[in-house]
């Protein structure tokens, strides 16, 4: 099957069955994407179809079809996106094991609303586990970010 | 890991000799894998001028990667913006300097290596001044040395220049470091090193290894503690695509596949008979009932000053707190790849304890460890499950190589991550005290039950008299509530049971904080005094817990009423050297415990990285919070029953309180701060969640009663 992967179309064989997220990991080797829990619970396998969230872990890749994936990988050539500066500015990761997820899961947030409220951040990451509890720093870099895409600094 | 103030295995004073790097000369490069590195790599500087430090350490998000090469840099003089990390070998130089070991835990990283990196950094530039004095035929004194640039009147050279040269010297042994005041990085706040990978997607962990030729295995274990392997049908595992071969391992099975999917699915196709454990297997609420009947009678001692039942005859006020099994859960599950070749093994897993790990597979292959190579990728979390005297998924990980005659990563699913064992032991405190007229305790009689983490392992050597464990008491004892008093007896009772029991953050300051705290804290209410009052009275003699503590509540507001509908609650407690105040403040929606705000107070002597340890406060707090409010493991027939974060719940986004963190300026001895400000969040919680409901939750998780 042919898989549109960060703007490229790539070739795959694999089980219908298999989940998205080993496709990426260990077919075509983009190992950004990260394994938590398998189950949809924790939100480290977050990737975009057509620029919305989903799991990974739990997407069939025969359910993808003509969607266009985006992974960490794919977000921008260089770490530059508003959403990735504003996690440096912020200095939100620890062991950065999640970091994959939660970074997709804030761009996919910020897309929808360019200007989310604390109750809007609390809804859209909490899928999204932090062992390492970067959560008040990754509260903060959505906002940064928010206000970063606004232009303002 | 709470073995730093026994400081085991006492090391040999590691040599500080420098290898420079220049690109040139690759005979200086501190290859991975064989032969064994050089011995002196803590620092290469290129001809491009970068600086590269060697961290003996594992960075698994406490931020060494950034502490470390800090420590270097300030005494280097070199442009930080130049300063790249990366994790050493395991190799003989780089054990920790109190531990002997190559390990991180114990909170002791930064404070175990101030020393060293900061001379590493003193020893090379000392070497590169004298380089460029040599060439400029002039005094070294003459040299002045600036953001990696060496000059000397109109002359001027670069690190890069310079770093040829100046392999060549002898290093000196008489430096002498800067004095505090004259430091300009450390004790500033300084940005992650480990971002722009971490935030790519690029950086990479032991998950994420790949090459060709490697296979991936998923391992079918025991269902139950205690249970065998009887028999086992691959076939059906054989049929499914991918899937290569299935071989046992010590203790169970493993399917070997092309990638995980196939491996997967060919372990849940597997045929396996397992012979239960002869008694049944472990059930954890029969173990607790039976920790609870043991606390009513002491242990083996570990202080006893006397008098303690003759001050107890009257007037007793009695509590038992309990703690439950915890996993560590860290978000990258557990895996390991293992590449043997003739009688050389090459390792590559997030470990915190290389040294170890070397030891147990060149055990498991009959071979010495000079044969046993590990590569440290970043560490998915750590949090001790990935410091393990059993060395148990690097074992398992090595058994299967050798099994399948191919280079393996095993991975863990999240599943077997939870029920594979190494926990915090569950505990069981009876505290019974007898007070004064004011309320302050005369008398205080202490029994610990719980698993020791050391009995059984080769750590065992290290245990105190009479089989005491001291990480089992940590924080009881010594505590400063009960400096003084004559009659203090702590006693410890250590059932063994078939759980593989492990350090888990803060170890045992998870259980002993919150016994010493809430227990303090029903004394002041049972005294009616202020619980910010009651213990301040009895820490007189120990300003640094006192300031802690008066600086929390201060900046928690404690004069002040909290919001309506809020009550407030705090713990100070001292760990790896730390001391650590927090104030919670919570409510309860819905029967729910809801925690707001916390704010922390800090004296962790010299801070090497304000922003680092803030993180790791706020970091602590949340993995503190998930104990305090969700975590707890349920074991029958020797088999855990929780199996994923739907039933082994952790704190996410709209859980997490804003936590503030106030760093006291400290000249004391430099503390941990990797995992302090863990113990104290729990009783600040349920202290809170006293003064709201009334209700005092002696037992984690904290679970409300009807009302």
């Amino acid at each position: 099957m042919k898989l549109d992967v960060n703007g490229a179309v790539r070739e795959v064989e694999a089980d219908p069955d298999m989940p998205l997220l080993w496709v990426l990991r260990d077919l075509l080797g983009l190992p950004g994407t990260k394994f938590g829990c398998g189950a949809a619970q924790c939100g480290a396998c977050t990737v975009h179809l057509d620029g919305r969230p989903v799991r990974a872990c739990v997407t069939p890749v025969a359910t993808v079809g003509d969607r266009k994936v985006t992974t960490i990988e794919g977000l921008s050539p260089d770490g530059g996106h508003v959403v990735q500066r504003a996690w440096a500015e912020a200095d939100v990761v620890q062991c950065g094991y999640c970091q994959s997820g939660q970074i997709m899961t804030a761009v996919a947030l910020l897309e929808k609303k360019p200007d989310p409220s604390d109750a809007d951040i609390d809804a859209a990451m909490a899928g999204n586990i932090c062992r390492c509890g970067t959560y008040p720093r990754v509260r903060e870099a959505i906002h940064l970010a928010a206000r970063l895409k606004r232009g303002g600094a | 890991m709470s073995l730093s103030r026994r400081g085991f295995l006492q090391g040999s004073a590691a040599s500080l000799a420098i290898a420079f790097y220049v690109p040139t000369a690759a005979k200086a490069l501190p290859r991975l894998g064989p032969p064994a590195p050089p011995p002196n790599a803590f620092l290469r500087i290129g001809a491009d001028d970068s600086v590269t430090v060697v961290l003996a350490h594992s960075e698994m998000g406490q931020g060494i990667w950034t502490g470390l090469a800090m420590l270097i840099a300030e005494e280097l003089e070199c442009d930080w913006a130049k300063v790249r990390c990366e994790h050493a070998p395991a190799a003989p130089v780089y054990g920790h300097p109190m531990m002997g070991m190559q390990m991180t835990g114990g909170s002791s990283t930064t404070n175990g290596e101030f020393q060293r990196y900061r001379m590493v950094g003193a020893v090379a530039r000392d070497m590169l001044v004298r380089a460029a004095a040599a060439r400029w035929k002039t005094k070294p004194k003459k040299c002045v040395v600036a953001k990696g640039v060496v000059t000397a009147g109109k002359q001027r050279a670069t690190f890069g220049e310079l770093a040829e040269a100046a392999m060549k010297l002898t290093p000196a042994t008489d430096l002498t470091l800067k004095a505090p005041a004259a430091w300009k990085l450390i004790g500033t706040p300084v940005r992650r090193l480990d971002t722009p990978e971490k935030i790519t997607g690029r950086a990479q962990f032991g998950i994420d290894v790949q090459f060709p030729g490697l296979r991936t295995a998923v391992v079918l274990r025991p269902p139950a503690f205690g249970a065998t392997l009887k028999s086992f049908d691959g076939a059906a595992a054989l049929k499914i695509a991918g899937v290569e071969q299935v071989v046992a391992t010590a203790a169970g099975v493993a399917v070997v596949a092309a990638h995980f999917w196939a491996a997967k699915l060919g372990r849940d196709a597997l045929v396996a008979e397992w012979t239960p454990p002869a008694d049944g297997g472990a059930d954890s609420a029969a173990l607790m009932a039976r920790f609870r009947d043991q606390s009513r009678s002491p242990g083996a001692v570990v202080v006893d000053g006397g008098g303690v039942d003759a001050a107890l005859s009257a007037g007793v006020h009695e509590a038992v707190y309990e703690v439950p099994y915890l996993a560590h859960a860290p978000m990258e599950p557990l895996n390991c790849t293992v590449k043997l070749d003739g009688d050389r093994c090459e390792i590559w897993t997030g470990t915190q304890f290389q040294t170890g790990d070397q030891l147990a597979a060149a055990k498991v292959l009959g071979t010495t460890i000079d044969k046993i190579t590990i590569h440290t990728p970043f560490l998915g979390g750590g949090f001790g499950r990935r410091a393990n005297p059993a060395s148990d998924f690097v074992v398992e990980a090595v058994q299967v190589a050798k099994a399948a005659g191919v280079p393996v990563k095993v991975v863990w699913t999240r599943d077997d991550d939870l029920r594979g064992g190494y926990y915090r032991p569950a505990y069981v405190h009876r505290v019974r005290a007898a007070v004064d007229a004011a309320g302050a305790p005369v008398a205080w009689d202490h029994v610990v039950v719980g698993q020791s983490i050391m009995a059984g392992t080769f750590l065992e050597a290290f245990m105190g008299p009479g089989g005491v464990d001291g990480s089992s008491v940590e924080g009881i004892a010594d505590s400063p509530y009960l400096d003084g008093l004559a009659a203090k007896r702590v006693t410890l009772h250590s059932p063994r049971t078939a759980i593989p029991v492990l350090w888990w953050r803060s170890v045992g300051n998870t259980h002993t904080a919150f016994a010493m705290e809430c227990m303090l804290d029903e004394l002041a209410h049972a005294a009616k005094v202020d619980p910010l009052a009651y213990r301040m009275r009895l820490l007189a003699k120990h300003p640094r817990h006192a300031h802690a503590l008066a600086t929390a509540a201060d900046k928690a507001g404690w004069a002040t009423p909290p919001p309506a509908g809020r009550a407030r609650g705090l713990a100070v407690h001292e760990s790896f050297g730390s001391i650590v105040a927090e104030v919670a403040e919570v409510s309860v929606e819905g029967g729910r415990i809801r925690v707001h705000a916390v704010t922390a107070a800090v004296d962790c002597g010299t801070a090497v990285n304000p922003l680092g340890i803030e993180a790791q406060i706020q970091s602590c707090v949340a993995y503190g919070l998930s104990a305090a409010l969700y975590g707890a493991l349920t074991i029958t027939g020797g088999a855990v029953q929780e199996s994923n974060f739907h039933d082994y719940p952790v704190v996410r986004m709209p859980d997490m309180p804003t936590v503030a963190v106030h760093l006291i300026a400290s000249d004391a001895p430099m503390g941990g701060i990797g995992e302090p400000a863990t113990a104290p969040i729990a009783p600040a919680v349920a202290n809170a969640v006293f003064a709201l409901t009334k209700q005092r939750l002696r037992a984690l998780p904290l679970r409300l009663g009807v009302a």
